[in-house]
């Protein structure tokens, strides 16, 4: 294989790694607009949480002397995702609910102030440099090319694959085959009359608060690992390309943000690739607004007949 | 069955129910007919809790749901056929009627949705079919459906008529009956005055807000105030 090939294959490796933790991110961005149609601006920070919540469990494990590594990231991730989904229903509670309803600013205001708030409380507790994340896997295999240039998929990349792969099926077959997953549809199509079937549409409100939550967390620890350090802002430009990834492939669709997230992934690492790092986040963005003027409702976004 | 007493309800400050007294016995298909925007749709939306009534009682089996949220008083025994039918666009034939029968155990769900489809055989034949790719008569049909899967021991239907062809109407008022039959308690909305009031054992007629009349259906069939305003002269 030619070395140009080669290097295109690696960057495709790359940008589709962290294209399908942008797509678990975006995951909740899209299905509470497709239910409430509203954007839970809190999202990066419940996704900068789960990150935290899982270096606490890997910390703790440490200091207690356990060192088998699928033990370590089993309890890191269930702590995660329990932490984070808590974290999502009290965001629904705290921010959403009271102001549902109202003027569309009122629960934007609220939940950029429970966004605020959650950074900041985070800043307090676990303070504001960057942590590092041990890198508890590593290695990977080469492939292709000679001695001078090799492509290389790391095994760490092949987790995010997996895990991402097993998360989105789950959540597919949950949408589509489960009660709870076809009431969430239904109320996102119409949830007056999910209720006039005697629907609790709170609780599938806060449902989708918690998986979307959930799906973060996953991603949190994921991202964590793979970059080897977390702050207090990393949910926040996380926060914004998942937002970016969801809006890409159709807000309101779970088969857009898994589309518009490997989308920017890749778009992003081709820029740094062949342009320049400094320009992948212009890239990213500039992807956002010129969907939002050319295709507003995205890649695969069908606003009225299914939103989830 | 269900008593509404004194009934006020409002869209903010605005009085769209200005005092309104209705009584469905157990067992009856009583008809409410009246012009459009005379409240009907309110009255109905009254009973099932939203808006609430901001004053006066609703009774629904003996027991006070005035204050009561829709989530429950739709979980004890009644269903709607809403106003525009409200199908699950994106959902199938089989995904409306299991939506329907929410809360009921897998086997209860088989025996309503064959019942179901006894009924309307045409939706059997388009059980996977999504909702909102189907005529308006199947999609009333879906409607009306996916309201008698919970088993309700009484059926609210708005208009269930409305833009359909006369063969369609004819087939769900030919439904309506037979589910009296069954024991269903009917509490029928209807523009369609005459089918409407044939039906029914008794019937109501909204105006602006206030009940102006209510008799048997028969006699407010012979009623020339009625025939005038609401069947054609
Ligand atoms: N959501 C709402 N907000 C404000 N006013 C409303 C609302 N819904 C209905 N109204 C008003 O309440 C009055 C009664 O409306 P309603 O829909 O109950 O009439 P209706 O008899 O069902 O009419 P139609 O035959 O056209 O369905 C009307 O004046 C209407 O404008
Ligand atoms: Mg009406």
């Amino acid at each position: 294989m030619s070395e140009a090939s080669l290097y295109f294959i690696q960057q495709l490796v790359n940008g589709l790694t962290i294209g399908s933790t942008y797509a678990l991110i975006a995951i909740g961005y899209t299905m509470v607009y497709g239910i409430i149609g509203m954007i839970n601006f809190a999202h990066g920070e419940i996704y900068m949480i789960g990150a935290y919540t899982a270096l606490i469990a890997i910390t703790g494990l440490a200091t207690l002397g356990v060192s088998w590594l699928p033990l370590i990231l089993i309890v890191a991730l269930v702590c995660a995702v329990i932490v984070s989904s808590a974290m999502g229903w009290a965001v629904e509670r705290a921010a959403y609910r009271p102001v549902r309803g109202r003027h569309r600013l009122i629960p934007l205001i609220s939940a950029i102030g429970m966004s605020i708030f959650l950074q900041n409380y985070v800043h307090l507790a676990q303070g504001s440099r960057n942590i590092g994340f041990p890198l508890m896997i590593q290695g990977g295999f080469d492939f292709g090319g000679d001695d001078t240039f090799r492509g290389s998929i790391s095994y760490m990349q092949m987790t995010i694959f997996v895990t991402t792969l097993i998360c989105m099926t789950a959540l597919s077959l949950f949408i589509s085959r489960s009660r709870i997953g076809r009431a969430c549809r239904a109320v996102s199509q119409d949830l007056g009359m999910a209720n006039l079937l005697g629907i609790d549409t709170n609780r599938i409100i806060a449902a989708t608060f918690v998986i979307g939550a959930a799906l973060a967390a996953v991603a949190g620890l994921l991202l964590g690992m793979y970059y080897g350090s977390i702050d207090p802002l990393f949910g926040f430009i996380a926060g914004l390309k998942a937002f970016t990834a969801a809006v890409l492939g159709g807000i309101g669709s779970i088969p857009g943000a898994m589309l518009g997230g490997l989308i920017l992934g890749v778009s992003e690492s081709m820029t740094s690739g062949y342009i320049s790092g400094a320009y992948k986040d212009v890239v990213s963005f500039g992807l956002l607004i010129l969907i939002l003027l050319f295709k507003p409702t995205g890649l695969l976004g069908k606003p009225e007949v299914e939103k989830i | 069955m269900l008593v509404l007493e004194d009934v006020h309800t409002h869209y903010g400050k605005i009085e769209a129910l200005h005092g309104v007294s209705v009584e469905v016995k157990k067992g009856e298909i009583v008809s409410l007919i009246g012009a459009n925007g005379a409240g009907k749709t309110t009255l109905l939306m009254t009973v099932c809790g939203n808006p609430q009534a901001t004053s006066g009682r609703v009774i629904l089996q003996g027991r006070d749901i005035t204050r009561d949220l829709t989530s429950n008083i739709m979980r004890s025994g009644i269903s709607i056929v809403p106003e525009g039918r409200r199908v699950f666009s994106g959902l199938t034939v089989e995904e409306n009627l299991h939506m329907g029968g929410f809360f009921n155990t897998k086997s209860e769900i088989r025996k309503s949705q064959e019942h179901v489809y006894e009924l309307f055989p045409r939706l059997k034949e388009r059980e996977h079919q999504r909702a909102g790719t189907m005529s308006g008569g199947e999609q009333q049909m879906l409607a009306i459906g996916r309201a008698l899967m919970s088993k309700p021991n009484m059926i609210i239907l708005d208009e269930p008529s409305l833009g359909l062809a006369p063969l369609v109407i004819k087939q769900i008022f030919e439904i309506i009956g037979k589910l009296r039959e069954e024991g269903i308690t009917v509490f029928l909305v209807e523009q369609n005055a005459h089918q409407a009031l044939n039906l029914a054992d008794r019937g109501y007629v909204l105006e602006t807000g206030r009940i102006r009349l209510h008799d048997t259906g028969k006699n407010l069939l012979a009623n020339p105030d009625v025939q005038n305003a609401y069947l054609g002269g």
